[in-house]
């Protein structure tokens, strides 16, 4: 039986794991939800590779028809040949253009199948693909063909919680909401994606950013990816943990704390305090 | 199997239906997770859960029907010097002190925590006498007996101990009573409504390519009418006195509306509807407005939204000169009535708690007024009241 224990590049909580893995071996969609930037797309990537298949990647957006994940007719063409006579006008099936789902329902191996960030679509959109993705097979009404899949694929979709869901559609899926990782493993995280790191950088920066977590108020919290990209900003611009670890009033900031805090009200308010907490300093 | 667990669930108001139940069990079937209990927490936590919001209700049924399974860690040694640190940290107020004495005494209740401790001897739920969590003896986390001693609720404590469905770290995401204004939004939405109007005058171009391709290439124009948005509405807040509580609820329904409306037409009023309303908050005295004036201009297709906790005396209701503000002519009751007759499409919204209203006598009355268009504002109340508003009329 085919079991995902995460990466050489991605650590998998034993929670994922099991979830990831019930997913895979009941064939049921996998519904994942968190925080932005916790890995939620990644972890597709991460599957397919850890599992040697290959990734189908569906992404949403508000447009998005759950049709054009089935087939879509491309009648212009069709038009177009009707005008010069085209031999190929007579077969519609020529004007059939797959999608990612049929994609997916054809290939050899059943493959990792990702349709991402569902909630950008129309709310009717999960409706549309019920069926779809409950007995894995649709209709094509231009051909009169029914495409069935060779293997269920295994299915991971992802949501950022902009619409809610509905019932139907979660009653079929597995659900695994990842929260935020604890200390530890962000250690991990840290330690796959840069080996090489000096401990007491990384004790530095984990530090500064849990504690820019922890003030009240943010827009948007720093997560993973960012952590990930200040670290290697770091990294490049070869600064050292003493750096880091200066306390010194007048440096409150840390440095390059534009690749933490993505808002200019975060920031703003990062310095308010920063500034706050020296003139308390000063007083003292 | 796992029946109990299932209809416990339920109970709790854990949306599981008997498709995720036998999920769960085909799960266990296939043996994904079939010798320790961690991985069962967590398989059927992804089978049985669908939403964040029901984490933490599910933490607790778990921990509530397998408590026992697996001994943490031997309570004699590990968990008492904590737990009496814990103790010592405890501030007491001089009730707390006179309540001690109910049970006999600091001295007494010190003593028997000690004995109790020796005696027991695994974790322990539920129930009146042991140490545990959410009894109602005096020792334990999260219980009910007022003169309680807390041990080992503060997160940093003991960590080690703590199973981790008892860790509840969903709580945040357990919003029954908290409304977002994601929530908000989504109830709103209801209210908007894209109804086409008036004549075909938008060239759809998707239907003129598709049946001019079935036309056999010629060209056959559609038109579509024009979409508007035709949801036009009025919302009136209640601000001061008894709603200072409520406030920030009400800026956060206030913030969603703004984006999902055009035609958002905004008042204030101060917890009774007289015969004038505000415009502009820090403006009071200069921008008012007469209710006579606002039915005039904003005919009978606009809806009417009211946010306010109703309470109040009876008297501001229904008698003149009950306004808190200003003398008023003719009581509350009467414009109340004046705007729900001008505006079919109307619903109150009411912060406070369903379950409170009957102990509220103005509740009760404005609920006769308003024919009991008066919704909670929780995400089922704004429901009910969009349901309400897109029905009349």
């Amino acid at each position: 039986m085919l079991r995902f224990e995460g990466t050489d590049t991605y650590v998998a909580t034993q929670d994922l794991q099991v979830a990831v893995n019930a997913a895979i071996a009941l064939e049921r969609p996998l519904l994942v939800k968190g925080e932005p930037g916790t890995g939620k797309t990644i972890l597709a990537h991460e599957i397919a590779r850890g599992i040697a298949r290959d990734l189908i990647t569906w992404h949403i957006k508000s447009t998005t028809k759950a049709q054009q994940g089935l087939y879509e007719y491309d009648a212009v063409s069709r038009l177009r040949d009707g005008q010069l006579g085209d031999e190929r006008v007579h077969d519609i099936a020529n004007y059939i253009v797959p999608g990612k789902l049929w994609e997916a329902f054809e290939a050899r191996q059943a493959p990792v199948l990702l349709i991402d960030e569902i909630d950008k679509a129309d709310i009717e959109f999960p409706n549309d693909l019920l069926l779809e993705l409950d007995r894995m097979e649709f209709y094509v009404y231009e051909t009169r063909r029914t495409v069935q899949a060779r293997q269920r694929p295994i299915v991971i979709i992802t949501s950022n919680n902009e619409k809610e869901l509905p019932d139907a559609f979660l009653r079929r899926c597995f659900f695994h909401y990842i929260r935020f990782p604890d200390r530890e493993t962000m250690q991990r995280i840290i330690d796959v994606h840069y080996p090489d790191l000096k401990h007491e950088l990384v004790h530095e920066a984990l530090t500064i950013f849990y504690d820019i977590r922890q003030i009240a108020g943010l827009k948007k919290k720093p997560s993973t990816s960012e952590l990930l990209d200040w670290i290697k900003l770091l990294l490049v611009e070869d600064i050292s943990p003493e750096v880091l670890r200066t306390r010194d009033p007048a440096k409150l900031i840390p440095p390059l704390h534009g690749a933490l805090l993505k808002n200019e009200e975060d920031v703003h308010l990062f310095e308010r305090l920063a500034f706050l907490h020296r003139r308390e300093r000063g007083g003292s | 199997m796992f029946f109990s667990f299932f209809a416990e669930l339920r109970e709790a108001r854990v949306p599981v239906s008997l498709r995720e139940y036998l999920t769960l069990m085909e799960a266990m079937q296939k043996r994904i997770a079939a010798f320790n209990i961690e991985d069962f927490y967590f398989l059927a936590r992804t089978a049985l859960v669908k939403d964040e919001r029901h984490l933490d209700r599910f933490d607790r049924v778990f921990g509530h029907c397998f408590r026992g399974i697996e001994t943490p860690t031997d309570p004699t040694t590990a968990i008492p010097e904590s737990w009496l640190r814990k103790i010592a940290e405890r501030f007491l107020t001089q009730e707390e002190e006179q309540l001690i004495e109910s049970l006999g005494g600091w001295e007494q209740l010190m003593e028997t925590l000690r004995r109790r401790l020796a005696e027991q001897r695994s974790r322990h739920q539920g129930g009146n006498k042991w140490i545990g969590t959410a009894g109602t003896s005096p020792f334990g986390a999260f219980g009910y007996n007022p003169e309680g001693v807390r041990i080992g609720q503060h997160e940093s404590r003991n960590r080690s101990g703590v199973k981790v469905w008892d860790r509840r770290e969903f709580r945040t995401l357990d919003d029954t009573v908290e409304l977002g204004t994601r929530h908000i939004k989504l109830g709103l939405r209801r209210l908007r409504q894209f109804a086409r109007e008036g004549a075909a005058e938008e060239l759809d171009l998707d239907d003129t390519v598709k049946s001019t391709a079935h036309n056999a290439g010629w060209l056959d124009l559609r038109l579509v009418p024009e979409r508007h948005n035709v949801v036009k509405l009025l919302l009136f807040l209640d601000v001061g006195g008894s709603m200072e509580d409520h406030v920030r609820v009400c800026e956060e329904l206030f913030s969603a509306a703004r984006s999902e409306f055009k035609h958002l037409i905004h008042f204030y009023f101060h917890n009774c509807v007289y015969d004038w309303v505000w415009r502009d908050l820090r403006r009071r005295q200069v921008e008012q407005v007469s209710i006579m004036e606002l039915i005039r201009t904003y005919d009978r297709s606009y809806r009417i939204v009211l946010v306010g906790d109703a309470s109040m005396s009876p008297y501001e209701i229904e008698k003149e000169g009950g306004s808190v503000e200003r003398w008023n002519d003719e009581p509350g009751e009467v414009w109340l009535r004046r705007l729900f007759d001008a505006y079919p499409r109307a619903a109150w919204l009411n912060p406070v708690p369903e379950k409170h209203w009957p102990g509220t006598a103005s509740i009760g009355m404005i609920r006769r007024i308003t024919e009991d268009r008066m919704f909670p504002l929780t995400l089922d109340g704004i429901d009910r009241a969009m349901r309400s508003l897109k029905r009349r009329g």
